[in-house]
């Protein structure tokens, strides 16, 4: 096969043991093509172990015109994280460029020239920092090098300026665009040779500017992307011009596996406009990244194939998706409740649980629920492709480059090779832009229209309906006391339909890249524990959403030491202290977990202190234990994700009638040295907004398999009036240990933490989400 | 045939009337920055100014919008308020992903212009049509607190 080329090693994947939850060879096979982030043949941790590694050719990144233009290529998605900048921040600093003399280019997919593009699990930043430093670093040295050599002068007594290069004993310089040339011909610096600034060196690095907890500090160098967005000239993916384009949209199946058994569409040809309708093939069950299928109606413009869509009338074989067809989430959760009852597969297990129960004098038990969400970012799926002469050009919003190339490939069944893809910015992702099934849906369109290219547009109701679903998850937990509140046993038994579901026979299990957010990773410091994994079947496709399995994990897990707490009598964040342990870092090892984000869990053990200061931070910015009066009341949560450590103190008040208002987050954040705090400031600020949508709105439910939600009025996402009008950002300095990640850790300790404050404000407590109407009901 | 006056030019549109405005903007006139979202008026990010009222392109057919003005993001640069907003975004770094954020600053630019010094509550009543998923509600409202004169709030 194809992929026997890549730098997968399928080996190795199985000897870590990465894909215990998966089933069979052929599942190994699948996993790893299909970019899990999870093998390489060289470096076992980090971006080294990534699919196409890491480059750090400045001739890759970097290049300097004649005119002193610096184009710095970004080789990974922007989806509003705002990598684009910060990543670009980061050479250009090294390099000395003039801010203002910066622009980025993205790069197209081809991970064999710029390394590792699959843009999740949080890794940008911390897999990228370093290469991108070092090839900023070498270019600087090479136009050093090229000064030295045109003035006939030793290097040493050259150094790089601000965008130029001085000779200090003449005082004489040479802009970086009059030594481009001369630089490019010079052979790259060995790494060894590379000394990279020092910190008082550094403009941008790690320097706080812009929006600090509401005040404008200081002014911040401007985001590459902002006047492109302000002004409305930003590329998204389906606001690529290309001439004689073509619009599609597609009818797609409505419970997950059904195909199409009869069309007509009559009605539909008639719509003006519409140039033709074609079936699309889907592959069935596991879904993987391939279209679903359906009806795909081709028109001169997205309207018109809208209407022709509406004019279908399209009979579906039921049959194909099984059992499927009968999914509903009512009946679906208290199954999920049944099994919780029952032992399931031991993932980790220390000390005898069912004894120290035994011997509890008090015992605290809870099932925690959350449903499926959408991902929905603003821009909805969307491509263009366009085949002619036996090549494909994509120019689409994706997160995995890779993935999306391969995907057209193996469609059209040609070598990626023969397979351009153009990455637009993004309209936001969280997980749903990981999967490019829509791109190779626009490909199966477009080989029907020979040098015509094709843009497909997803509605919002495509989108939410046909989402790859966060997974619905059922969390069971059972604890024991001692006659003080010490806690003396931990049982939690958790259930999910898996993602692995996608690409394999359903396991019906977690897997450990799954298990490792959050479960077996849980810190506390307890003498008998087990966790358990029973079993839960897929039934729609479920995939990545932001922060993926840490969500219900840290949801229930939170929500519980809660419980603990006050079945102890104690204050919630003494008891959490105390549950933490004394400081020390917990080998993931040790926890059962082989995983860890893919980091090397020496560099990246489970740091308590780190756990510790964070929750300290926290509740002390928040003036933990003050009087809130009736009706109001705080609330803690934390959580380790991505190798990031974050905590949250929510303040609610909640009226007599139920209406709960969030006055005021406090949120700290440890994510090891800061490349760009404003950004960081930025996705945490977000991050909270999202996790208040996901305790208190956010649910796709299921009738006979098929999505009842399907738009914003029934899909509910947090607007301007459900956010908290105070959000602070407490980022904790600490730059001597290894870079985490940004995106995704902010998220799973909001839920649990505003739930704790509504308890705290209502003694009401929420053990299913979202909270919806149980306040006023 | 219908005639569209968008931001200030003429356009002769062979569409059908009930095309959504959006659609014409997007697929037909070619501007871009006009962003489908939902089609049912929920999110905001289509919006343009009618008459210089902030409306949902992506509800109103073209047939309903003979004879005004309709304005997109695209000529916000050339509008006094519409620049101070845009600037505004800039200093405050308001946008994330930014595809929701055109619409943002038309709903906001039609706000400043009706109520020149919007209290908070004003601001979020008014932008709570604006669905934001990366969350960037308070430097939204920092910002149009800022182009209206008044300092970001704390």
């Amino acid at each position: 096969m194809s992929y026997a080329n890549d730098r997968l090693l399928l080996a190795n994947v199985s000897r870590r043991g990465l894909l215990k939850g998966l089933v069979g060879g052929s599942a190994l096979l699948l996993a790893a093509r299909w970019d899990l982030g999870l093998a390489s043949e060289t470096a076992q941790f980090g971006a080294g172990a990534m699919p196409g590694g890491w480059v750090d050719d400045p001739n890759v990144f970097i290049h300097i015109d004649s005119d002193g233009g610096v184009t710095i290529i970004n080789n990974r998605a922007e989806m509003g994280q705002g990598i684009r900048t910060s990543l670009v921040m980061v050479a250009a600093d090294e390099l000395g460029a003039d801010w203002d003399r910066v622009r980025a280019q993205q790069a197209n997919a081809d991970q064999d020239k710029y390394g590792n593009q699959n843009t999740d699990g949080s890794r940008s930043m911390r897999h990228w920092y370093d290469p991108m430093r070092r090839a900023a670093a070498a270019a600087r040295i090479m136009l050093e090098q090229a000064a030295a050599q045109q003035w006939e002068v030793p290097v040493h007594e050259v150094r790089a300026e601000i965008h130029k290069v001085v000779h200090s004993p003449t005082g004489r310089e040479l802009g970086f665009g009059a030594l481009a040339q001369a630089a490019r011909d010079l052979d790259v610096p060995g790494r060894d040779a590379l000394v990279l600034k020092s910190d008082s060196e550094l403009r941008f690095i790690g320097k706080e500017s812009g929006l600090i907890n509401g005040e404008l500090v200081s002014a911040h160098p401007k985001a590459i992307d902002g006047e492109d967005i302000v002004s409305g000239q930003a590329v998204f993916g389906a606001d690529v011009d290309l001439e004689d384009t073509l619009y599609a949209v597609v009818a797609r199946p409505p419970v997950y596996g059904a195909r199409v058994k009869r069309v007509d569409d009559g009605e539909a040809l008639k719509v003006p406009g519409v140039r033709k309708t074609l079936r699309i093939e889907g592959t069935g069950q596991p879904a993987a990244f391939n279209p679903l299928g359906g009806v795909a109606v081709v028109a001169s413009n997205t309207w018109a194939a809208m209407e022709g869509r509406r004019a279908l009338e399209i009979e579906w074989d039921m049959a194909p998706a099984g059992d499927n067809a009968d999914y509903t989430s009512d009946p679906y959760r208290e199954s999920l409740e049944a099994a919780a009852q029952s032992p399931g597969k031991v993932i980790r297990q220390t000390g005898d649980v069912e004894a120290a129960l035994e011997d509890a004098d008090t015992r605290v038990s809870a099932t925690y629920y959350m449903p499926h969400m959408a991902q929905s970012p603003m821009e909805p799926p969307v491509a263009i492709v366009r085949i002619r002469d036996g090549k494909a050009e994509a120019w689409a919003p994706v997160q995995n480059p890779r993935a999306t190339r391969e995907g057209i490939a193996q469609r059209l069944g040609i070598d990626k090779e023969s397979v351009t893809v153009h990455q637009t910015l993004l309209g936001g992702g969280f997980g749903r832009k990981s999967k490019p099934d829509f791109v190779t849906e626009a490909a199966a369109v477009a080989r029907e229209f020979e040098g015509q290219p094709v843009k497909l547009q997803w509605s919002r109701e495509d989108d939410i309906q046909h989402a790859y679903f966060h997974a619905v998850s059922v969390d069971h937990l059972e604890a024991g006391l001692d006659a003080d509140g010490k806690a003396i046993a931990w049982r939690h038994r958790t259930l999910s339909p898996s993602i692995a579901s996608l690409f394999a026979p359903d396991p019906k299990h977690k897997g450990e890249f799954e298990l490792g957010m959050g479960f077996n990773t849980m810190p506390f410091s307890i003498p008998a524990i087990r966790l358990e994994n029973p079993p839960a079947p897929a039934h729609v496709r479920i995939g990545w959403f932001r922060s993926v399995y840490n969500l219900p994990h840290a949801w229930a897990i939170q929500s519980f030491a809660h419980e603990m707490a006050m079945a102890a009598g104690r204050d919630h964040r003494d008891y959490v202290l105390e549950l933490l342990g004394p400081d020390r870092e917990v080998h993931n090892l040790t926890v059962g977990d082989g995983w860890n984000y893919g980091e090397d869990p020496d560099l990246y053990p489970i740091d308590t202190a780190r756990m510790r200061r964070v929750i300290e931070r926290a509740t002390e910015e928040a003036g933990w234990g003050r009087e809130t009066g009736k009706g109001r009341g705080l609330g803690l949560a934390f959580h380790h994700s991505f190798v990031s450590y974050t905590a949250i103190v929510f303040e609610v008040e909640v009226s007599d009638e139920g209406e709960l208002t969030i006055h005021r987050a406090d949120i700290a954040f440890d994510c090891g040295p800061q490349a760009n705090p404003e950004r960081i400031r930025s996705q945490l600020e977000g991050a909270c907004v999202m996790g208040i949508g996901i305790a208190l709105q956010s649910e796709v439910t299921f009738k006979d398999g098929v999505a009842q939600q399907d738009n914003f009025d029934s899909y509910l996402i947090p607007r301007m009036p459900d956010a908290p009008r105070v959000v602070r950002v407490h980022l904790i300095d600490n730059p001597d240990d290894a870079m985490g990640g940004v995106g995704e850790p902010g998220l799973p300790p909001v839920a649990p933490a505003l739930c704790n404050a509504i308890f705290a404000a209502t003694g009401k407590r929420i053990r299913r989400l979202p909270v919806g109407d149980q306040l006023t009901g | 045939m219908v005639t569209l006056t968008i931001n200030g030019r003429e356009h002769e549109l062979d569409v059908p009337d009930n095309m959504p405005l959006l659609w014409a903007l997007r697929d037909i006139v070619g501007l871009r920055g006009t962003k489908f979202g939902c089609g049912i008026a929920e999110c905001g990010a289509c919006t343009v100014h009618l008459d210089g009222a902030a409306t949902r392109a992506c509800i109103t057919p073209v047939s309903a919008v003979q004879g005004r003005e309709v304005t997109t993001i695209e000529a916000m640069a050339d509008d006094a308020v519409g620049q101070r907003v845009q600037a505004a975004w800039l200093d405050l770094g308001v946008a994330q992903c930014g595809y929701c954020q055109g619409g943002q600053i038309m709903n906001a630019t039609a706000l400043l212009k009706t109520t020149p010094e919007p209290d908070t509550q004003d601001i979020v009543d008014a932008m709570a049509g604006n669905l934001c998923r990366c969350g960037t509600y308070n430097r939204i409202l920092a910002a149009i607190e800022r182009a209206s004169g008044k300092e970001a709030s704390s």
